[in-house]
């Protein structure tokens, strides 16, 4: 066949699957938001659950999502960028640090349901933590520990060597020059894996529902149980409690999540638009 | 411009003392898990109880009564819920009490237009010895059995009371709650699948068993022969403030307040 | 600041470098502790061959589960692969920088909606259309794959379009100096060049399928037995354990343990794979 024909075709083949992904996600957004958005008011976002969900609002979830996120990273940002600047500034590649990635780069994949697993015998039985706030978010941050690792190591490796060698240069030590000069500059790239892990964290269920537990109050302590957005959702739409508060929970999530995109992604432009 | 740590430090500071410093010392609230079934009645309970007593936090969780099972002889909640017909051996040594009675209800589709079935029948469907809605004389179509998993009290006194010796069709699909298995009979036309008579609503329709309506009466006078009792299990040394609950939900207020909202009292 | 401080903070920094590698053995290690010895009571060809599921009578077998997520999987690449590595062929090869940097951003954003949000809109709108158009009750493989190989969509895209865009430029500029034309170029050149990257990348949406949760549980029907037709419902490993886990006491949390192993090893070895596959890139 004629080669410029088939080029032709297969732009339009291909053409057409970048159509097919892009709808797929235009579709998603708009159907949750037509269905879900009207119903989402202030008195939605600030009361309590009602009728186990099928009237009030989401104010106990928006509490438990965010003391969640909040204190997951505040477990697992330390742990996630010290191991980078570690890898980064204190060895050179060698097996120590081939075993470190080897493990990140498998925490990596592991099903979020496995963790879940793990949290419910390990932190809510064995540790007796029980269905709490503080057994979900510390799953949580063992999750999110291979992004925050990965996002931080690039942001740190993005940084010019020279910043560093003028800190040397004027008598500073190593680890003044990482807290003052480069953790600093990499921080846009740093905060863009914390966000992206937040956004992992507020659409988290398979491993929340078994360590931070479904309660419908608002969570007043670390120790008490709270059920997250998602976690909410996930319950009122398979039971069916009611159609139009799942919509207006669903609403809720998927605008969050694009905030969180928008702003990741605005950061991670800034910092490359310094490096690149 | 230099950054600083030092602001995000504070803030976050600030936050969490703003945060535990306002809220009462972690006082533990009073934890109940397990039977879906009874879950939306204990809830009901709890948010009176807790208008009585501020001071009281009650949790209901649902997971189906083996959560309820687990959880109280694992001592992760104070109560245990679980409606079946008796309680397995692994709780032989916790407390246990009946707060309630409830009837199940066999459900199918609105457009389906059966409307009775013997319980010899209804054996034989969910068994899959009949696996056709034609065998019934009703359309033309396979059946589509709906069970509730493993672990749930629904699921174990259906299976006790309605297939007896016989093993549940290999081809039964599972929803893991009451409110599940509902939305799924509700959405297709093939479907049958039981729930809890107090989870009956207008989406879908609840068939009379040998000529005998899922009601709370039938369920009563022992007509409607599918019915089990709400068990509550006590975790060992349990808190008094659970105690306290325990002792309103049995009360004729709590029983009344059971009554009012659908289910059968035990008192 | 002195050389002890400097070397106190080295020696700290280790520790906490070493706490992926202490959680990630804390994991397995629980993960393994509680499932092998349920393996080695039961047997472990019994439980991958067992085709019963039925904890009350002792009976676990995980073959209809493994079938399960193997039919999930398999379809979710039917249609996850095409579609992701068409879309990424385009936005390289067909496309200029300026459309990228405006499609791009837009998958990712796909790559963070939750995953029960997938189900649901699964739940609502294709499981409906299914069952009135194509039959069944609409909640099957046939569902199941269509809404997971959109959700590995990012994954696939991805790095598909960063091993074509890795490649060096002389691969296409010498076959554009040849006369081919731009699709020629994909197809003898530019695809087998970066043939690695993108095996590495299905092979890493094949993870994120068989790893897939709530999803599934949502659309997949949770049946016990093994399909024969795509319009059956299956039950995969991962609800398994998530419809049980609950409650779950003795044995019976035993075998889900065992049946957590089977996954974990399932995913490690496909991640490793796919790291072997890089890794040869690379050289």
């Amino acid at each position: 066949m004629n080669p410029k024909l088939t080029q032709k075709i297969a732009s339009l083949v291909l053409g057409s699957a970048v159509v097919i992904t892009l709808s797929a996600l235009v579709f998603i957004i708009f159907y949750i938001l037509y269905h879900g958005l009207p119903l989402v008011s202030l008195e939605f976002l600030t009361n309590p659950i009602r009728e186990m969900g099928k009237s009030g609002g989401i104010f106990p979830t928006i509490v438990s999502t965010c003391l969640l996120a909040i204190i997951s990273i505040f477990i697992a940002a330390p742990l996630g960028i010290g191991t980078a600047v570690f890898l980064t500034e204190y060895t050179r590649e060698n097996v120590i640090t081939k075993i470190i990635r080897f493990t990140t780069d498998c925490l990596a994949g592991i099903p979020s349901i496995i963790f879940g697993l793990f949290g419910f015998v390990f932190f809510v039985i064995y540790l007796g933590l029980g269905w709490s706030i503080l057994s979900g978010s510390l799953t949580l941050a063992f999750m999110m520990l291979p992004t925050i690792i990965r996002t931080s190591e690039e942001a740190i490796r993005a940084v010019p060597k020279s910043y560093q060698e003028v800190t040397y240069g004027l008598g500073g030590s190593k680890w003044q020059s990482i807290t003052q000069i480069i953790l600093p500059k990499a921080m846009p790239g740093i905060l863009t894996g914390i966000i992206l892990s937040v956004g992992r964290a507020v659409s988290e269920t398979a491993a929340l529902i078994f360590t931070a537990g479904i309660s419908l109050h608002t969570p007043v302590s670390i120790f008490s149980s709270g059920r997250s957005m998602a976690v909410h959702f996930y319950t009122i739409a398979r039971e069916g409690i009611s159609m139009p508060m799942a919509f207006a929970t669903a609403a809720v999530l998927i605008i969050t999540v694009l905030m969180i995109n928008i702003v990741s992604y605005f950061l991670m432009n800034r910092f490359l638009r310094r490096y690149a | 411009m230099r950054f600083s740590w030092k602001p995000i430090l504070l803030v976050f500071l600030f936050f969490l003392f703003f945060y535990f410093s306002f809220t009462s010392r972690p006082k533990l609230p009073v934890r109940l898990a397990g039977s879906t079934a009874f879950q939306p009645f204990a809830e009901i309970l709890a948010e009176t109880y807790m208008a009585k007593y501020p001071e009281t936090i009650i949790d209901v969780q649902g997971g189906g009564s083996a959560v309820g099972i687990m959880a109280s002889q694992q001592g992760i909640v104070d109560i245990g819920m679980a409606d079946m017909l008796s309680l397995p051996k692994d709780v032989d040594h916790l407390e246990r009490v009946i707060v309630a009675r409830d009837g199940i209800a066999v459900i199918v589709n609105r457009d389906n237009k059966m409307e009775d079935i013997s319980f010899e029948t209804l054996g034989k469907i969910f068994s899959g010895d009949i696996k056709k809605w034609d065998d019934l004389g009703i359309k033309s179509s396979a059946i589509r059995v709906i069970s509730r998993e493993d672990g749930s009290g629904t699921r174990k006194s259906f299976d006790q009371l309605v297939l007896g010796k016989k093993k549940l069709t290999r081809d039964a699909m599972f929803q893991d709650s009451n409110g599940t298995i509902r939305e799924s009979v509700k959405n297709d036309p093939n479907a049958i699948g039981y729930i809890s008579i107090g989870y009956l609503t207008e989406d879908v329709k609840p068939l009379k068993i040998d000529g005998y309506e899922a009601t709370n009466e039938n369920v009563i006078n022992e007509s409607y022969k599918i019915a089990r009792p709400v068990f509550l299990i006590l975790k060992s040394n349990t808190s008094k403030e659970a105690r306290k609950f325990l002792d309103y939900m049995l009360s004729s207020e709590g029983q009344k307040n059971i009554a009012d909202e659908g289910l059968i009292p035990v008192k | 600041m002195n050389e002890i401080a400097e070397k106190i903070i080295e020696k700290f920094l280790i520790m906490i470098a070493f706490s992926t590698v202490a959680v990630l053995f804390l994991i397995t290690f629980f993960i393994f502790k509680e499932g092998i010895p349920f393996l080695a009571e039961y047997g472990l060809f019994d439980f991958l061959s067992g085709t019963i599921w039925l904890p009350g009578e002792n009976n676990y077998g995980i073959l209809p589960m493994i079938a399960g997520s193997i039919c999930v999987t398999i379809g979710a690449l039917v249609v996850g692969v095409p579609l992701g590595v068409g879309t990424a062929i385009f936005l390289v090869e067909f496309t200029n920088k300026r459309v990228r940097n405006i499609v791009k951003p837009m998958i990712e954003l796909l790559a963070g909606i939750p995953s029960v949000v997938y189900g649901f809109i699964g739940i609502m709108v294709l499981a409906p259309w299914v069952r009135v158009h194509l039959g069944g009750s609409g909640l099957s493989i046939f569902t199941a794959s269509i809404v997971l190989g959109i959700m590995i969509l990012p994954t696939v895209i991805s790095i598909t379009m960063d091993s074509l865009s890795a490649l060096s430029p002389a691969y296409k500029e010498g076959s554009i100096a040849l006369g081919a034309t731009n699709w020629q170029t994909v197809v003898m050149v530019l695809l087998p060049a970066a043939k690695s990257g993108i095996l590495a990348g299905i092979i890493l949406g094949m993870g994120r399928a068989i790893g897939e949760t709530m999803a599934v549980i949502m659309i997949a029907g949770n049946a016990l037995r093994i399909p024969s037709s795509i319009f059956d419902s299956v039950r995969t490993m991962t609800s398994n354990i998530a419809l049980e886990m609950g409650y779950a006491l003795g044995t019976h949390r035993a075998a889900l343990f065992a049946n957590a192993v089977i996954l974990f090893v399932f995913i490690m070895v496909l991640n490793s794979i796919a790291i072997i596959i890089t890794k040869k890139r690379h050289k």
